[in-house]
């Protein structure tokens, strides 16, 4: 295979400035997401409950978009269907041409970065400004986000100081706060000029035809308040019943996410401005996004929709951090990208995502809806493996040794010819310093035991 | 559970690679009184194959397995969380759709533990006597005992009873130390770096020994050590826990 996949990638990021800045990071919402999950004695009931809630979701998911749409649309909102990324792009462009729209804003949303609506947008000639700090960034740096929460992670405040200065003209700084200051500045004119206000959705609430959106710096509320027309762009797996469920997802989605008991801007949005709204836009536009989603509804890892994208198990995760986020190649990284990518897109372009893990378990041991992430790697493996996708010498492999492992005798044999075979091969005080075929990559930088001449079984023989 | 006697299930990786493993853990058990038997038929219990995603391979040796294992008597004691999690969990799911060998593959199940577990837990033993000479040593938690089975107090507390050993925390040691069996070869160079992080982990403690439930990982990170020539040792917890007993 020629084609470039996560192992070249990874293999490339390993300890590179981007992955040790990651690896950093993940380490740090690690440790605050359990310190919050400590100081909330109701955390795992709340888990227990959001999972339930999502399952429910998914479960009846017809209904729920159906009554969605109907009490959305109630509240005064124009509610958009799209099968797939063109449609929904070429739905916002639609909206953005019919409001003469020049000048567009946006705040964080991962939906948007999976269609690839900014690129849709500027051919079309409109301007497109992110105004979520971290988007901000990566759209300075014409880069992709690399963690799902935290799409700079992979940057130190080095780096950021030194685009700001090159892009944006301020005087290079590392500060935090100024940096902050210079964004804020920048982009406040951005806002007041806009007259199209782009974001994504946390979740819909179904019975209020609600939607909600939650941000760290109120950018999000500028968004959807100081331009004429608002678009929401949402997955159409994104929906809770009911106000009181939005709730549950709130307090484990904060926590989990960036260890916050709840986050600093929690919005819920119910249609455009009414004749007394202080502000608010004119209209308010929601597109549901399938984008495969539906597909996936049919497969064995239909439980990944629950996902709430907090990034708790990407945060965790072993591979990810040592590779970072955009060695899985696309807008979803981690174990959860390792899962819905591959469900989403299909196996023979992303299944390679499904091998970078070594089911270590810690993902789902993190993640607050409880998706079983290892179970659903395994899943797409044996997808893989029906569809003939894994490596014929790991197949071959396989099909050896579980044939040996159902005959006992031929085992014991196996076992024992391994112990032979390995006194031919270079040692240093009794462990293997090469392997042969596949063994080679293990001992390019590790050593491998020599197996004994006299295996357990032989031992307990002689013994007994 | 009648406990005279129990059963060991060695595993694959024990028996070719580490077998004194596995005569460790049976003078462990007799030091407890009990009987041990080797059902001589074990071969492995197909988590390689399960977890690659080979499901009609697992299955058969899933299979193999529990017909080996559930014509015996006693607990079925494991040197590894790693393998006695794929035959309490994983296993019985193989199995369950196949009425035949499913309420075996259960009975099984239940009776298998792991062995520190099976050494506090089931009979309440702490201290089983073990001696060493004067050494400090760091725990690495393997993912599948941990996770799975929620093994973790278990050895900690065994091996602070063992004479002449320190012991230090690992720092991140529920960090996944990149073997993963087949992840190890299908994804070499991430793995190499996981195995990294916890060798810079393990250096850290000062460490003499690394001590671990789980010889998948603990040749995983001894092949790393050696080959970075760290003379820092490691050792099956069945290894230690066997000293000054004879
Ligand atoms: S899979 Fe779970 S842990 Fe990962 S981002 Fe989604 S909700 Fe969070």
């Amino acid at each position: 295979m020629s084609k470039v996949g996560f192992r070249d990638r990874a293999s490339a990021a390993i300890k590179s400035k981007e992955a040790l800045a990651t690896a950093a990071g993940a380490k740090r919402f690690t440790e605050r997401r359990i310190q919050a999950a400590e100081s909330f004695p109701a955390m795992e009931a709340a888990r227990d409950e959001a999972q339930r809630i999502r399952l429910h979701t998914l479960a009846n998911l017809d209904r729920y978009l159906e009554q969605f749409a109907q009490s959305a649309t109630n509240a005064g909102n124009f509610v958009h269907w799209a099968t797939d990324g063109e449609e929904a792009n070429k739905i916002v462009l639609r909206i953005a041409e019919e409001s003469e729209s020049r000048l567009v804003v946006k705040s964080k949303s991962m939906v948007t970065e999976e269609i690839e609506l900014n690129h849709t947008l500027e051919e079309a000639g409109i301007e497109v400004v992110e105004t979520d700090l971290g988007e901000f960034i990566i759209q300075l740096a014409g880069e992709t986000p690399s963690h799902i929460i935290a799409p700079v992670v992979h940057k130190t405040r080095k780096q950021i100081g030194e685009l700001f200065a090159e892009k944006i003209g301020v005087d290079l700084t590392e500060d935090p706060e100024e940096l902050n200051a210079a964004a804020r500045f920048y982009l406040r004119t951005k806002f007041l000029e806009a007259d199209l206000g782009i974001s994504g959705v946390n979740f819909g609430v179904a019975d209020t035809g609600s939607i909600s959106l939650v941000t760290n710096e109120g950018n999000g509320r500028l968004t959807t308040t100081a331009p004429r027309v608002h678009i929401a762009v949402m997955g159409m797996e994104r929906l809770v019943p009911t106000i009181r469920d939005l709730g549950v997802m709130l307090e484990v989605l904060a926590r989990s996410a960036t260890g916050q008991a709840l986050t600093s801007y929690s919005t819920v949005i119910t249609g455009p401005r009414q004749p007394d709204d202080a502000d608010g836009p004119d209209e308010l536009h929601i597109i549901i996004v399938d984008n495969g989603r539906s597909n996936v509804l049919g497969q064995s890892t239909a439980e990944i929709l629950g996902c709430i994208r907090c990034g708790a198990c990407l945060n965790v995760c072993p591979v990810y951090r040592e590779s970072g986020g955009h060695a899985y190649g696309t807008t979803y990284s981690g174990p959860v990208g390792a899962v819905l990518v591959p469900s989403l897109l299909g196996l023979q372009d992303w299944g390679d995502l499904a091998q970078a893990s070594s089911l270590c378990g810690a993902c789902l041991e993190a993640c607050p809806v409880r998706i079983d992430l290892p179970r659903m790697l395994i899943e797409l493996r044996q997808r893989r493996v029906a569809q003939r996708l894994a490596t014929p010498g790991l197949r071959r492999a396989i099909k050896t040794y579980a044939a040996a492992a159902t005959r006992p005798t031929a085992f014991r044999v196996m076992m024992r010819a391994g112990g032979l075979a390995a006194r031919f091969r270079p040692t240093t005080s009794g462990w293997m310093t090469s392997l042969p075929a596949m063994g080679k990559k293990w001992t390019s930088t590790r050593d491998f035991p020599s197996p004994e001449t006299r295996t357990f079984h032989q031992r307990w023989k002689k013994s007994r | 559970m009648k406990q005279s006697v129990v059963q060991l299930f060695v595993t694959c990786l024990v028996d070719s690679l580490f077998p004194s493993v596995g005569e460790s853990t049976i003078a462990i058990l007799e030091g407890q009184g009990l009987t041990v038997e080797f059902p001589f038929d074990q071969t492995c219990c197909g988590q390689p194959a399960f977890n690659a995603g080979f499901q009609k391979e697992a299955k058969s040796m899933a299979r193999h397995i529990v017909e080996v294992l559930h014509d015996t008597q006693g607990p079925i004691i494991s040197p590894s969380g790693s393998c006695a999690e794929m035959l309490t969990h994983h296993g019985p799911e193989l199995l369950a759709n196949d009425p035949d060998i499913a309420p075996k593959a259960r009975e099984v199940a239940s009776r298998v533990r792991e062995l520190t577990a099976f050494l506090v837990n089931d009979l309440g033993i702490t201290n089983v006597g073990a001696r060493v000479e004067e050494q400090r040593a760091a725990y690495h938690s393997s993912c599948h005992g941990l996770r799975g089975l929620g093994i973790d107090d278990e050895p900690r507390q065994l091996l602070q009873q063992v004479e002449g050993l320190e012991f230090a925390e690992l720092p991140e040691a529920e960090t996944c130390c990149g073997f993963g069996g087949i992840f190890s070869i299908e994804m070499p160079e991430i793995s190499t770096a996981m195995l990294d992080s916890k060798i810079e982990n393990l250096m850290s403690t000062g460490a003499d020994v690394l001590v671990g439930g789980d010889v998948g990982c603990l040749m995983h990170i001894e092949g790393g050590l050696r080959r970075r020539g760290i003379a820092i040792q490691v050792a099956h917890i069945a290894t230690i826990l066997r000293k000054g007993n004879g």
